[in-house]
């Protein structure tokens, strides 16, 4: 069987607090990157005080959250994170979000190969029925990585943000098992 | 929708920790229920401390893995028994565990409508894939209810279960989405 | 026009109230015996609870209110009597971008379609944009939910999302659909 952890230009692997609380100090600094990501601004916390908190978290993962990194398969470099949150079992739903912390690994396909990577986690280890995301309207770059990789556009919660003096949508999309394999057995790669 | 939590016998409900511990004390010390029920050996707790185990189950809240439910008949409110959902939230498949403490609704049907309502709350609301249980080769009344109930056997772990001297095989049954289903478009039984 | 006189919390044969933690939880535990009451307000599978389970979860969101500071949480109560009818609440709130969901429900069958709904949903818009100073509120609503969605459009709440086959209840799939409504359009309705 196909190793389920890797793509073809990334591999997910674990979180260390330690590395990864490090790696937040910087990329939080980074605004335009929070504020594609995040619905408000975060305080600059320190790297003790993230890893303080991620080893809390990572104590105990309640069954509905999957948490990995994404690293490069050629360098093994940290590019970033993902994580599935399952918030109904019963329905096979779960929310995903993504996040590449390197500037210089935008836009080159790196984020759509951890999201083709995550997906079949999802779907054929977790046996999910669907995977949802919400995306900011400003960010067209990850709206095209993730219709991409079969997202379908489901619309709109309208001028949720507040940035900048002005009002931005949230995009809403979802993609259905069925269709997910739809897409596979389309695709003889 | 079909209602959910009332059978054509009984009904279920979510009892007071006090109500539960005064009947569990009851049926604890009923040997022959225990036996029929349990595999771990038989001993007497206090009701206090049964009252305080169920307080700290309502104090913890709902877990998605886990489906407790009490019984009530439907003509006499009477509190006569349990069942429980253990669920493996990835394979979608759920342990049964049932008993009906008070012995005076032994055999009369009632336990094959409690298994019916825990099917359709399996099937219905928690979308599992398949409903699985074990039961002791000495129980025969169970085994016929739950054969009218849909499950099909599907092994027996020999000698697994020793009393009173005599070693004796565990049975397991199981039943699919697929055929709970048909039984229900089938003849109502 | 600046009212600062009309009740925020009383209706015409409502009214909003504070939990009370001694009446409340046995009415509460009643309602969760209800699977259509449970369908209707519940995504996650439906299930009874008991009194004892309802004063935890009373406890637990009083806390939240007061640590959180994202919740505001009523109970309906009937004008007459002061009897427990229904529970209501802003949630999820947002305040750097000024958002929150809401929510509602009516405990008994014998309670519902008497209207309660509009006057609670009313009460619980004028809090949102006129006491919390919200931009938006939103609601989730499963497709069946008929009742919910007819009161949230006769509000002017537009239907945004819709998530499709989100749900499996009673042996097949439904989509979870996602309201609107800004502050603008709620100030503008006559």
């Amino acid at each position: 069987m196909k190793d389920v952890f890797t793509g073809k230009l990334v591999r997910l692997s674990a979180v260390d607090p330690e590395e990864m609380s490090k790696a937040f100090t910087r990329w939080n600094r980074d605004s335009e990157y929070t504020r594609l990501l995040m619905m408000s601004a975060q305080p600059l916390s320190s790297a003790k005080a993230i890893q303080k908190w991620m080893e809390k978290e990572f104590e105990e993962v309640p069954p509905t959250d999957f948490f990995f990194t994404i690293r490069t398969l050629d360098e093994n470099k940290l590019l970033g994170g993902l994580g599935l949150n399952v918030i109904s079992w019963a329905a096979r739903e779960a929310f995903i979000g993504i996040f590449i912390g390197e500037r210089e690994y935008w836009g080159r396909g790196y984020g759509t190969d951890a999201m083709s990577v995550i997906l079949r986690y999802a779907f054929t280890e977790l046996n999910l029925w669907r995977v949802s995301l919400g995306v900011f309207e400003y960010n067209p770059r990850a709206i095209r990585s993730y219709e991409k990789v079969g997202f379908q556009h489901e619309g709109r919660m309208r001028k949720y943000l507040n940035h900048e003096g002005k009002r931005w949508d949230i995009l809403y999309m979802g993609i259905l098992r069925e269709e997910w394999l739809q897409l596979q057995n389309g695709d003889k790669t | 929708m079909r209602d959910l939590f009332r059978g054509k016998l009984v009904r279920i409900t979510a009892e007071e920790p006090e109500a539960r511990a005064k009947s569990e004390v009851r049926w604890q010390r009923d040997t022959e229920f225990h036996r029929l029920a349990d595999s771990d050996a038989a001993q007497i707790t206090s009701e206090k401390k049964i009252k305080e185990w169920f307080e700290k189950q309502a104090e913890q809240g709902f877990k998605p893995e886990r489906y407790p439910f009490s019984v009530r008949t439907l003509d006499e409110d009477k509190y006569i028994g349990f069942f429980g959902l253990w669920v493996d939230l990835i394979h979608s498949v759920a342990w049964v565990g049932i008993g009906i403490g008070e012995r005076d609704f032994w055999g009369k049907g009632y336990g094959t409508d409690m298994m019916k309502l825990c099917l359709q709350y399996a099937f219905t609301e928690l979308c599992m894939e398949r409903v699985s249980l074990g039961l002791h080769e000495y129980n025969p009344r169970a085994l016929r209810s739950y054969e009218k109930c849909g499950f099909r056997l599907e092994g027996r772990t020999r000698k697994d279960i020793m009393r009173e001297g005599r070693r004796t095989d565990t049975l397991w049954m199981g039943i699919l989405r697929e055929e709970w289903l048909q039984m229900q478009h089938g003849d109502p039984i | 026009m600046f009212d600062i006189q009309t009740q925020l919390f009383e209706g015409q044969d409502i009214r909003f109230g504070p939990i009370d933690h001694e009446k409340d939880p046995e009415i509460e535990s009643k309602w969760t015996h209800d699977s259509e009451f449970m369908r209707l307000m519940e995504v996650n599978p439906a299930r009874p609870m008991s009194a004892a389970m309802v004063k935890k979860q009373y406890e637990k969101l009083e806390k939240q209110v007061e640590e959180n500071k994202n919740l505001y949480y009523f109970t309906i109560r009937a004008k007459a009597d002061d009897r427990l009818i229904g529970k209501a609440m802003v949630q999820w709130i947002e305040w750097t971008n000024g958002n929150g969901f809401l929510q509602l429900g009516i405990g008994a069958a014998e309670d519902r379609r008497k209207g309660y709904g509009s006057q609670v949903l009313r009460m619980l818009l004028r809090f949102a944009f006129a006491e919390l100073n919200l931009f938006r509120v939103s609601a989730i609503v499963p497709e069946y939910n008929e009742g919910a969605i007819a009161l949230l459009k006769k509000f002017g709440f537009v239907q945004e999302v819709c998530r499709r086959q989100s749900l499996e209840r009673d042996g097949r799939r439904w989509d979870l659909l996602v309201f609107g409504l800004l502050n603008d359009e709620w100030r503008n309705q006559a």
